[in-house]
């Protein structure tokens, strides 16, 4: 061992491919990447086949930004592919993370590898850094693909305006689907059976995504002003539930894609009759549309770091032991 | 206690003390290791064995008390202890659907060895453990004494100066405890390694310990050769001779024996006879019986051995002397 410093960085690059190893080999990833390919290929050709046949309206805003079109639009027999990674990215987050820790724990192998001379933190570290290079090179392998095959169907490449868009779009589906991972990953720490461990993290990503939902309406009811109401009143209604419905991740992914994808979207919230007058309905600076959604982005980003701090907290206090 | 084996000791524990809670498991431990020996860390099931180990490593931190590994602190720089020791703990996982040849490249790598010199190394030392046939082979597929083998590469990779082995013995079978035991004395023989290893089964590691350690319920209760352990521990109580002698001579001996002045009492049972005695050697007794042609089925010097320390602090759990 020459240099210390050096083989630390060389054996944390190695619990790095062993766990990209350990994911790629497994069966519940190949699976979920089976259905979360065939989906999405699946939305991206109805996109691209709509878009084939209907000639963009001349007062689109967006009709210079085809690329961005191809993750949102559908023929209404598939959701468009930016709700599908909405629906299905924490389902992946969830499943790379369940297990990081406790099936270790479980299969004593963490004692062992924690034995070896590497700090202790290197193991958590290793877990998230290889799930999360695992999720970022399976997006940004979907997505080149995606634009790489438009571009060969429509005879024409993306601008640059549309790439930073969907850099940025990338980024945004890894932080979103991370946030997942971290707290998957949390649980695992905490749960010592990986079957509660899913089980919690599952259970999360249904409320937010079924039951969530159907309480802010039963909310939305009883909170509803009458027909008579003052614009005030309206307006102060419109932002609670504005509020109340972005304490859910998912509504924090899709304002931001919505932003960073629809380039002529102004305001993720209600706008007045006074605001929009006057108005050139024309697409947003790339920096501008950034700023509409920026609480939104910081918020997961927020999350995510949340989350990893506390199963770092708690894993770095946790005794190693073998049940 | 034994002056010139301690001056350099490669393990050194100082009033190091454990508390879980309320619990505590490990209570005011003081030991010495030297350099080269093997030692036995012997005591019940939660008598803090596990523990102790965790805190040598730097696994555990301990409540109060000082530890130093080859010179090193354990709580301050872990990682440099580490380096120098291999742990093999009881029950032992390995990634059940790698093969074995994997899992041991997988430790020579995080030990910073290159992949070419850590495959080499594997292979030597899956070769001294006599699992080069099955290097390819999935560990899920391996055999509780395969995967013990398989750890002992596995914490011999790093080349390691002491070698803590956690229950190595547990769940195998007689001949598997043999052959393993065998395996480590030949090993740290080789190696020239500090062997310390805990263990419930007193027996099964009494052959291939220098020295050993009782602990019970957190405390060290005594440390030494394991003789000497059982002469010390029970010095009070006093040695006996037992004799069995042919049905037909009971009568006749028990005469001699009353007119020994030597004897101090004789307890008779049938053809047995307990003899307590101070002065009298075993080789006079049966000189004497032998000249008066008494047909002697069994003579037998009984002194307090591991077998009364087993009984006393294993089974019984009580504290003695």
């Amino acid at each position: 061992m020459p240099n210390p410093k050096h083989s630390q960085l060389y054996a944390f690059s190695i619990l790095v491919r062993k766990e990209i190893a350990d994911h790629i080999r497994s069966w519940k990833f190949i699976i979920l990447l089976a259905i979360i390919g065939l989906t999405c290929v699946a939305s991206l050709y109805t996109a691209l086949s709509a878009l084939k046949n209907t000639a963009p309206a001349p007062n689109d805003p967006d009709a210079a930004f085809f690329f961005l079109k191809i993750f949102t639009t559908s023929d209404g027999t598939m959701p468009s592919f930016h709700l599908f990674v909405g629906f299905l990215g924490p389902l992946l987050g969830i499943c790379l993370g369940f297990d990081a820790v406790n099936a270790e724990f479980n299969g004593r192998t963490l004692g062992r590898i924690l034995s070896q001379p590497i700090h202790r933190d290197y193991f958590l570290n290793a877990k998230f850094i290889g799930a999360l290079s695992v999720i970022a090179s399976l997006f940004v392998a979907l997505i080149l693909f995606t634009v790489g095959a438009a571009t060969l169907l429509v005879g024409f490449p993306p601008s640059w305006a549309e790439c930073n868009r969907l850099m940025l779009f990338t980024l945004l589906t890894v932080v979103y689907i991370a946030f997942w991972l971290n707290l998957s990953i949390l649980f695992s720490v905490r749960f010592r059976h990986t079957a509660t461990s899913a089980l919690v993290a599952i259970a999360i990503w249904l409320f937010f995504t079924v039951f969530y939902p159907i309480i802010l309406n039963i909310v939305a009811k009883s909170l509803q002003p009458n027909t008579y109401a003052s614009e005030a009143e309206i307006m102060q209604y419109q932002h609670a539930m504005l509020t109340l419905m972005r304490f859910a991740p998912s509504q924090l992914y899709s304002d931001g894609t919505n932003m960073l994808l629809m380039p002529s979207i102004r305001s993720l919230g209600p706008l007045h009759m006074e605001q929009l007058q006057g108005a050139i309905p024309s697409p947003l600076p790339l920096w501008e549309s950034i700023k509409v959604a920026w609480s939104q982005m910081v918020a997961l980003i927020a999350c995510t770091i949340i989350c990893f701090a506390a199963s770092y907290y708690f894993f770095m206090r946790k005794e190693i032991r073998c049940p | 206690m034994e002056g010139d084996k301690m001056t350099e000791p490669i393990i050194r524990v100082r009033q190091l003390t454990k508390k879980y809670g309320d619990f505590t498991a490990v209570n005011d431990l003081n030991l010495e290791i030297a350099q080269g020996e093997v030692f036995g860390l012997l005591g019940p099931n939660g008598a803090g064995k596990s523990t102790t180990i965790l805190m040598l490593l730097g696994l555990s931190e301990p409540t109060a008390g000082e530890i130093t590994v080859c010179g090193i602190d354990p709580v301050r720089s872990p990682l440099a202890v580490k380096r120098l020791v291999g742990y093999l703990p009881d029950n032992i996982g390995f990634y059940e659907h790698w093969t074995a040849l994997e899992n041991l490249l997988l430790t020579a790598q995080l030990n910073g060895l290159s992949r070419t010199a850590g495959r080499k190394r594997a292979f030597a030392l899956l070769a001294k453990v006599g699992l080069q046939d099955v290097a390819e082979k999935k560990v899920g597929k391996f055999s509780r004494g395969m995967r013990q083998r398989l750890g002992l590469a596995d914490s011999l990779i790093k080349e390691p100066k002491v070698l803590i082995l956690d229950e190595p013995t547990l769940g195998l079978d007689p001949m598997g405890v043999k052959d393993f035991t065998a395996l480590i004395l030949q090993l740290s023989r080789e190696e020239k390694l500090t062997v310390l290893l805990s263990s419930h089964q007193l027996y099964q590691v009494q052959q291939i310990c220098d020295r050993v350690g009782l602990f019970i319920q957190g405390k060290l209760v005594a440390d030494g050769p394991i003789q000497d352990l059982a002469a010390r521990l029970f010095q009070d109580e006093k040695r006996y001779i037992q004799l069995q002698v042919d049905p037909a001579d009971t009568e006749r001996t028990h005469q001699i024996l009353t007119r020994m002045e030597a004897i101090d009492t004789v307890e008779q049972n049938g053809d047995r006879f307990q003899i307590h005695t101070d002065k009298t050697p075993v080789q006079q007794l049966l000189k004497l019986l032998v000249e008066q042609a008494i047909n002697i089925v069994q003579l037998q010097q009984r002194s307090y051995g591991i077998e009364d320390i087993y009984t006393h602090y294993f089974e019984g759990g009580t504290r003695h002397a």
